[in-house]
């Protein structure tokens, strides 16, 4: 146990925040402690999770993609034009097409990063540009809002009324989520694909002297980001009801934000999907509080980014840091 | 000296190197270089660096081709160069200097990592790479809880992990690039004694160490190079650490005991009961004007810890630190290099200097002050203070804006202090100034402390190498477990007589 919560700190951490904030919450107001909420919660955070997972991949192979959320809006217009072509499609075309378009764009990245040796932060920040400057010009800002109807339709999967007269629902976009985050697991922590991206990112050099393939490692992070994005940009314009070209522009920061929370180094080698779950969910929970207390949505940038700066505070140092002359031990 | 444990050592070589050259842009790295290693022996390899070692390490392990002509036998087969592959497959195993390790990964996943190498996906399979890495561990005898991330580990720790790796693969030749130039004596021994297992069960066992006396305990043989050709191959019994110097670079070293009384000179530092639990505690000692204290002691002896208290980067929780007889405090590093404290760290290679930074930018970085003209930094008087300390140290420099990490360990140490002198100080701290630097050029590393301390500087000399502090300075303080337990006078006390007290 002591192991546990030694190697999962940052979990652990994430979760006690999560308890108190919650605590807190739903002594100041009264709907905030309910079932129906909770499944609101996850409705609400499904798309995040979605690109947290994927963007996880990137940080753990140690790289960062800046161009994920406007990626994901160009793939939401492109897949919608393409229905459009192929007569309206369902579900299934619909999540092929997005996240084959995802994957493409992801790629573009990785074919930067490897073959010119650009360092991620850069490459992403060009294709940023690209991508949102194309997607602009090309819709010169014109939304989408005839989409096929399986699209806006509300696919719930469960439903059920609590005795405290709230409803709780299981929506497709959670179902999505689920899928999404336990592929990532898999990927990362079963596969010896996911192990080899841990160890390129905690030591390229070492890594690059077993024979482990640094291309295909770039391919495979930002590929799979790229289909996240693709995912989480389809289910998006399903939980909006439409497509909008600047709905997800600034998302990126926010997702990079939670997943960084969540443990994710970056500079690579580390992270979990737990914490990254774990910090989109304490972000959502904050601005859910906020919203039932009635605070004004303009506080809400400033609120969120002091919780992010105390959550990495607590799970970054050990407690006994912040007391001076204990715990250092003699030596080093 | 050791058991060599002649019983199992073959008599047939299993690896056997005849005719290596290689040549780099011109420049000759081997000259017809030859080699022998035997099952079940430990045999040195030694020499100054750029002498050939790595080199000829990354010949035998496939990284590097020789030029055509070599022989390369190994477990009875030919070859006219490795491949790292083939190396591999046969069972030669290298364990770097840098180690190569994951630190965010789990000690099971360092040790099996071949588990998840391969082109083609598959499940982990936790469990065998546990029961892996728990058999490879138990071979050379360490428990470790194989589940935690090796960066809970300490270095010695890692370099254990780091030999466990290299034996799963039924190792029949291993290579270990200086594995204990950053371990404690005890970890040291330790390590030792696990080579002696890994020798003892007919491995062959090629070792790399800068620490002659080692060399001398562990290895049957010695090979020496100097300047990429072979010098000779030299049984270890009858061996002595001078002949191996005199050997290694074809000069001959007289060791003396330098110490001079200087307790006529006005006190530089004095320090009164400074103590910080955990770490040191009720330090006292002066360090007068033109005099070289010297401090020894095992590895977490509390001895940084100290001199980065003195350096104002550690508080410490009580006592008193006075520098010509006015008490100081420092809130930080940048006061005490007003008061004039400079401290050369023990990390040369990530803290000491800026390695991919030019020589010039490097040197002045602690007295960036001195060469403003007009509140803006004057190129001008950069290069000339830049001159006059390369000329006053002696150091090798190509260009004043090449890159420090052109030069070798002795030079960058040069420059280190160099940086440290520009700051005009009264008082230096030289921790370990002798990591990673050749036997050659540490005489001239001292000679440089011993001129400093002539001139009037106040020195504070930390090593772990009993042997340098006795010879280079006036006064030896041994440390142990963050207190001070000795004081001896080097011109009464004999070597040995320090360095049981140390190593006890």
């Amino acid at each position: 146990m002591r192991s546990l919560i030694r190697t999962h700190a940052t979990e652990f951490s994430l979760l006690a925040v999560i308890v108190i904030i919650s605590t807190v919450l739903s002594v100041a107001t009264a709907n905030f402690f309910s079932l129906g909420n909770a499944f609101d919660l996850l409705n609400i955070s499904a798309v995040n999770i979605i690109f947290a997972v994927g963007l996880l991949v990137v940080l753990i192979a140690g790289g960062i993609d800046i161009s994920f959320a406007v990626a994901a809006s160009v793939v939401q217009y492109c897949t919608a034009i393409a229905l459009g072509w192929i007569g309206g499609g369902g579900w299934i075309s619909g999540l092929l097409i997005a996240g084959s378009l995802g994957v493409l764009l992801g790629c573009l990245n990785a074919f930067l990063i490897h073959r010119f040796r650009i360092i991620s932060i850069v490459a992403t920040i060009s294709t940023f540009n690209i991508y949102f400057g194309l997607l602009m010009f090309f819709t010169r800002g014109v939304s989408i809002y005839d989409l096929p109807e399986w699209l806006t339709d509300r696919v719930i999967l469960f439903e059920q009324e609590m005795p405290d007269g709230t409803w709780i629902e299981i929506t497709l976009p959670v179902l999505v989520m689920v899928i999404c985050v336990v592929a990532t697991w898999m990927l990362i922590t079963r596969t010896t694909i996911g192990r080899q991206l841990y160890a390129f990112g905690d030591n390229p050099e070492g890594a690059r002297r077993f024979g482990i393939n640094i291309g295909a490692m770039q391919f495979i992070a930002f590929g799979w980001l790229g289909l996240m994005a693709g995912i989480g940009g389809l289910i998006q314009a399903h939980y909006a009801q439409e497509v909008v070209p600047n709905a997800l522009y600034g998302r990126e920061l926010d997702v990079l934000a939670a997943v960084v929370l969540g443990g994710a180094r970056l500079g690579g080698g580390k992270g979990s999907v737990l914490g990254c779950v774990l910090g989109v969910l304490l972000i959502s929970i904050t601005q859910n509080g906020l919203n039932l207390m009635g605070v004004s949505p303009f506080a809400f940038k400033m609120i969120v980014g002091a919780i992010i700066l105390v959550a990495i505070t607590l799970s970054n140092t050990r407690i006994e840091r912040l007391l001076p002359f204990v715990g250092r031990g003699a030596g080093r | 000296m050791h058991q060599a444990t002649s019983a199992t050592v073959g008599e047939k070589p299993l690896l056997s190197l005849r005719n290596i050259n290689m040549t780099f842009g011109g420049v000759k790295a081997l000259k017809n270089v030859s080699f022998e290693g035997r099952p079940g022996e430990v045999h040195c390899l030694a020499g100054e660096n750029g002498c050939g070692k790595s080199t000829l390490i990354k010949v035998i392990t496939g990284v590097y081709r020789p030029a055509d002509g070599a022989v390369i036998e190994y477990d009875g087969e030919i070859y006219s160069h490795m491949s790292p592959v083939t190396a591999q497959d046969r069972g030669i195993q290298v364990i770097w200097q840098d180690l190569a390790l994951f630190p965010e990964m789990s000690v099971a996943e360092n040790i099996a990592f071949h588990e998840v190498l391969g082109r083609r996906p598959r499940l982990v399979d936790y469990n065998r790479m546990r029961r892996i890495a728990i058999d490879a561990l138990a071979r050379l005898g360490v428990t470790l809880d194989v589940e935690l991330p090796l960066k809970e580990y300490a270095i010695a720790q890692r370099q254990i992990v780091a030999i466990a790796r290299a034996l799963i693969g039924e190792a029949k030749l291993v290579f270990m690039d200086e594995p204990t130039a950053s371990l404690t004596q005890s970890e040291t021994d330790h390590l030792l004694e696990i080579v002696r297992t890994l020798s003892a069960s007919g491995v062959a066992v090629v070792f790399v160490s800068h620490r002659l006396a080692e060399v001398l305990e562990i290895s049957s043989r010695i090979t020496v190079l100097r300047d990429g050709a072979l010098v000779g191959v030299y049984p270890a019994a009858g061996m002595t650490q001078s002949r191996i110097t005199e050997l290694m670079t074809g000069k001959t070293f007289d060791q003396h005991v330098r110490a001079r009384p200087r307790d006529d000179q006005p006190v530089v530092l004095e320090v009164r009961g400074l103590t910080r639990p955990g770490q040191f505690e009720d330090i006292s000692l002066t360090v007068r004007r033109g005099e070289t204290v010297g401090i020894t002691g095992l590895l977490g002896a509390g001895r940084t810890e100290l001199a980065l208290a003195l350096f104002g980067m550690l508080k410490p929780a009580s006592g008193a630190i006075s520098i010509e007889g006015k008490e100081v405090r420092f809130g930080s590093n940048r006061d005490a290099i007003k008061a004039g404290v400079a401290y050369l760290s023990e990390d040369r290679l990530s803290l000491g200097l800026i390695q991919p930074q030019a020589i010039a930018d490097n040197l002045v970085i602690a007295s960036l002050r001195k060469i403003l003209s007009g509140g803006l930094l004057s190129e001008d008087r950069k290069r000339s203070l830049v001159s006059r300390w390369i000329a006053d140290l002696g150091v090798r420099i190509g260009r004043q804006a090449d890159a420090i990490s052109t030069l070798s360990g002795g030079n960058q140490q040069r420059v280190a202090i160099a940086k440290w002198l520009a700051t005009d100080p009264k008082l230096l701290i030289l921790d370990c100034p002798t990591v990673g630097v050749d036997v050659g050029a540490r005489a001239g590393i001292f000679d440089i402390v011993a001129r400093l301390a002539e001139s009037g500087l106040a020195i504070i000399l930390i090593s772990d190498e009993v042997p340098e502090v006795y010879f280079n300075a006036d006064r030896v303080l041994h440390m142990a477990q963050g207190r001070i337990v000795g004081t001896y006078d080097p011109r009464q006390a004999r070597l040995e007589e320090i360095e049981a007290a140390v190593y006890a």
